[in-house]
């Protein structure tokens, strides 16, 4: 990298990637629980993919009973911790609230999902069991929300379940791929945990489609689930981009979240191309660890762009420039980067810069070819879907087990 | 997981939670759904000759933005024929045999009035009768509700006219606008009742609006005192239930009522004596679908504590209710104000100072030695009688204590003390009645 910025100090860097939106005390918690209405057919969670009953864990944190109101919680969504800190609440159950109709902040509801589910890690309560064995094995491909929450049902059904995971961590992008002040790595680990420990068998570092076949899997298992993410960070396709110093923002966001804050350098002049959610993870989390300036390259307009409107308003706050209407047109260096140069409606214009993250969104994974309409295999997550959120993969991966428990039971 | 099967009084539920008699209850289509969402029972709407009903009937009292935190009513019993209400209640029990179904009656105070309704009801094939003695409004300037309940010979003398054809259990409903319940209580039990429920509702006028001068609920212009009830009861009635199931010649189940809206008030009235629960306003507020939770709460609750039955927690409550004569004048306590919660509201000493014994020191605002992290409160120990008015008004949970100050002294009471055995540890003392300025 040809300038990089200086490493911040521990205790910056901890503050800096500090959960933006620290847990709830009781007294507030009790406070914004009382506040819920305890709607009828609430539309929090109508708008919930995994339609979690939002009033009635709600109203069990106003009397108190926690565990209960956990129960509500993960019985629908195996990954209630993860999208307690990372679910776009404002444009899903806390943007439905009723409240909003009436100009009133909506209910907390992420913060208090998180005080119910915080609750289960802290006391290490197991609230699910196993169900009897039944005989039947079924594999799944990929151990992130989708695969972990498909396995988790799956043994509550009684069946037998052997996860292949690539990487060498269970959790997926809850893992290695969400920014660091949402969602820790510890608290992704410890919620895969919870559901391993029904029984699961999970085989790491195994790239299935690489290491072992597919139709491995369709011999030995009465059923295959994929749950496999998407592929690698798609690349411009401009020149300049095999230079040192230009990364993509997977691979960067996964390193800050792997080692020590302090292992991850940025350089004193950050650019991010791509303005999707990815994007603004990686342009704050550039500007956190201590890049001077960590600037947005966008090729279309504000108002086109792919994120939500409240990550970019956290970027704006962050103190990150955005340059819209610029689309690349070749990365500048010798041995490292020095700029990229933009296409804008007023011309070409050069924009020095010290290192270019690349989050244009991730590509379809190459190494996995399933095949069409097989009766045994089902599939979920970000590489069926396209590309969603993590209540998005937990609501397939339990709608799949339940469709795999009836195929195998011969229902 | 803990068990809460129900055998009240020889009746069975399949868990403790029943609703009590009230709008809830009014039809068959209201009961089964609430035995369909998991209710274990449910007390009919009071039956008796149908009576004609003002419109605008409740009254509520808000608690800042909280809603009905209090409640009150002028409605009377069922408006349904008298055989319609016993069809229903017939429909019901063969649909869900497995649920208690329990009729409230409340007729002309006569033999014969009371052993047809009786006889009628239980060819229903109801589990039980509750005998409405406590509906304080309108019925009650009809010689009926608590106008019987009022009085313990008319109490004595219709329980016993009941109970000459009763072929089910009769609970009583008390009522609690008596100067003494329990004087109530044990009349129902001379009269041959087997168990009793109480609280029925408190006199109440919730509140005048100051443009009519109308009180509410106004019916024209007008209103009349209706019965209280809603969370805001829930004192009065667990004191109540406490008063009867402590007494020794009240040895009947008890029905607790009254203000019940979580599985923390469940289990405080079951603590208390309980033996069944009965629930009406907070269905009212929130639908059946409250049952849910204090089911699972309760549960829970049980579970965490080692509780298996309801049987091993009913009454547990009981032996710490005394006599004030018989509380330990030698248990001494102090608060505690925890400086790193503390938000320097300054309520505490605003509390004590004016409404409790000075026993707050304020160190002024702003000065150097009040800066950032330092207190601006602090327990003044040698006047501080432990009270917990502090800590009732801190709005912080855990920020104030009481915390207690042992002493060599043996325990004594007052009862012990004014008979002159046992003596009085020293104790915080403490009275500005001189001048102000100076004691501060």
């Amino acid at each position: 990298m040809a300038d990089p910025a200086p490493v911040l100090s521990d205790e910056l860097l901890e503050r800096n990637f500090a959960d933006i939106a620290p847990p709830l005390t009781r007294d507030y918690a009790l406070l914004e629980a009382t506040k819920c209405l305890f709607c009828h057919d609430a539309p929090c969670t109508l708008a919930c993919p995994t339609h979690i009953d939002v009033p009635a864990f709600i109203k069990k944190i106003a009397t108190g009973n926690l565990r209960g109101s956990a129960r509500v919680i993960l019985e629908p969504n195996p990954f209630g911790h993860s999208c307690a800190r990372a679910c776009p609440v404002e444009v899903l159950c806390e943007g439905a609230c009723v409240l909003n109709d009436r100009d009133e902040q909506p209910i907390k509801i992420a913060l208090l999902q998180r005080h119910a589910t915080d609750h289960v890690l802290a006391h290490k309560l197991k609230l699910f069991e196993p169900g009897p064995p039944t005989g039947k094995k079924v594999a799944i491909v990929g151990a992130g929300p989708a695969g972990l929450s498909c396995a988790r049902d799956l043994r509550r059904f009684g069946h037998a379940v052997t996860v292949f995971e690539a990487k060498p961590q269970p959790g997926g992008l809850n893992t290695y791929g969400i920014a660091e002040y949402k969602l820790k790595g510890d608290v992704a680990l410890a919620e895969a945990q919870d559901i391993l420990d029904l029984g699961v068998e999970l085989r790491l570092t195994i790239t299935i489609g690489r290491d072992v076949p597919f139709d491995q899997l369709l011999a030995d298992y009465d059923a295959v689930f994929v749950g496999v993410g998407l592929g690698r960070t798609k690349g411009l396709g401009i020149p300049g981009e095999d230079l040192p110093g230009v990364v993509d923002a997977l691979s960067f966001i996964e390193a800050l979240k792997t080692h020590p804050y302090r292992e991850t350098r940025v350089g004193k002049r950050v650019v991010v191309v791509g303005a999707g959610n990815t994007a603004i993870d990686a342009v704050t989390q550039a500007k956190r660890l201590g890049a001077h300036e960590a600037t947005i390259v966008y090729r279309r307009g504000e108002n086109d762009m792919p994120c939500f409107r409240y990550e970019y308003e956290l970027a704006r706050r962050d103190g990150c420039g955005f340059r819209f209407h610029a689309t690349p047109r070749r990365i500048i260096g010798n041995r490292a980067v020095t700029a990229i140069e933009v296409g804008t409606p007023a011309g070409a214009q050069v924009v020095p810069c010290d290192m270019v993250i690349i989050a244009i969104g991730q590509g379809v994974r190459d190494e996995l070819q399933l095949p069409s309409n097989h009766p045994k295999v089902f599939t979920g997550g970000d590489g069926a879907n396209g590309g969603a959120e993590i209540v998005n993969a937990a609501a397939e991966g339990v709608a799949a087990a339940a469709r795999i428990d009836a195929m195998v039971s011969g229902r | 997981m803990a068990d809460l099967k129900t055998d009240f009084a020889g009746i069975e539920s399949p868990n403790p939670f029943w609703l009590a008699s009230g709008p809830p209850t009014n039809t068959y289509g209201q009961v089964a759904k609430a035995f369909d969402a998991g209710w274990g029972g449910a007390v009919w709407k009071t039956i008796g000759e149908p009576i004609i009903n003002v419109f605008s009937r409740y009254g509520s009292v808000d608690l800042g933005a909280t809603r009905m935190m209090g409640f009150n009513n002028i409605e009377l019993i069922s408006d349904r024929p008298v055989a319609d209400n016993l069809k229903e209640i017939a429909e019901v029990k063969r649909n869900y045999p497995k649920h208690a179904v329990i009729a409230s009656l409340m007729v002309e105070s006569t033999q014969a009035a009371w052993h047809e309704m009786v006889k009628r009801t239980q060819d229903t094939g109801a589990d039980g009768i509750e005998l409405n003695f406590g509906c304080p409004h309108g019925m009650s300037e009809r010689g009926m509700g608590s106008a019987v309940g009022q009085v313990p010979d008319y109490t004595c003398q219709i329980v016993e006219w009941v109970k000459e054809v009763a072929t089910i259990p009769v609970i009583v409903k008390l009522t609690p606008n008596v100067t003494d319940v329990t004087y109530i209580a044990r009349a129902a039990v001379k009269g041959g009742a087997d168990a009793l429920s109480l609280i029925n509702t408190i006199n109440s006028i919730v509140s005048v609006d100051l443009d009519t001068f109308a009180p509410a609920p106004a019916v024209g212009g007008k209103s009349s005192h209706g019965g209280y009830c809603g969370p805001a009861v829930k004192p009065i009635a667990l004191h109540l239930v406490s008063a009867v199931a402590g007494d020794p010649q009240v040895k009947i189940p008890i029905s607790g009522i009254g203000g019940i809206a979580t599985w923390r008030d469940a289990a405080e009235f079951i603590a208390l004596g309980a033996g069944s629960l009965q629930v009406c306003t907070a269905v009212m507020h929130y639908g059946f679908r409250i049952v849910e939770d204090l089911i699972d709460g309760l549960a829970n609750w049980m579970d965490e504590r080692g509780h298996r039955t309801l049987a091993e927690v009913r009454g547990r409550a009981l032996p710490h209710v005394v006599k004030w004569e018989d509380l330990d004048l030698n248990y001494h306590l102090i608060a505690r104000i925890d400086q790193n919660t503390c938000i320097k509201c300054e309520l505490c000493w605003t509390a004590c100072e004016d409404g409790a014994h000075q026993a707050i020191r304020r160190l002024e605002r702003g000065q150097p030695e009040t800066g950032n992290g330092q207190p601006v409160v602090e327990i003044i120990e040698e006047a501080c009688v432990g009270c917990n008015l502090c800590a009732a008004v801190c709005p912080v949970q855990g920020c104030i204590t009481m915390e207690r100050v042992p002493n060599d002294f043996a325990p004594v009471t007052w009862k012990e003390y004014a008979a002159g055995t046992g003596k009085l540890a020293p104790r915080s003392e403490h009275f500005h009645t001189a001048s102000w300025e100076r004691s501060r």
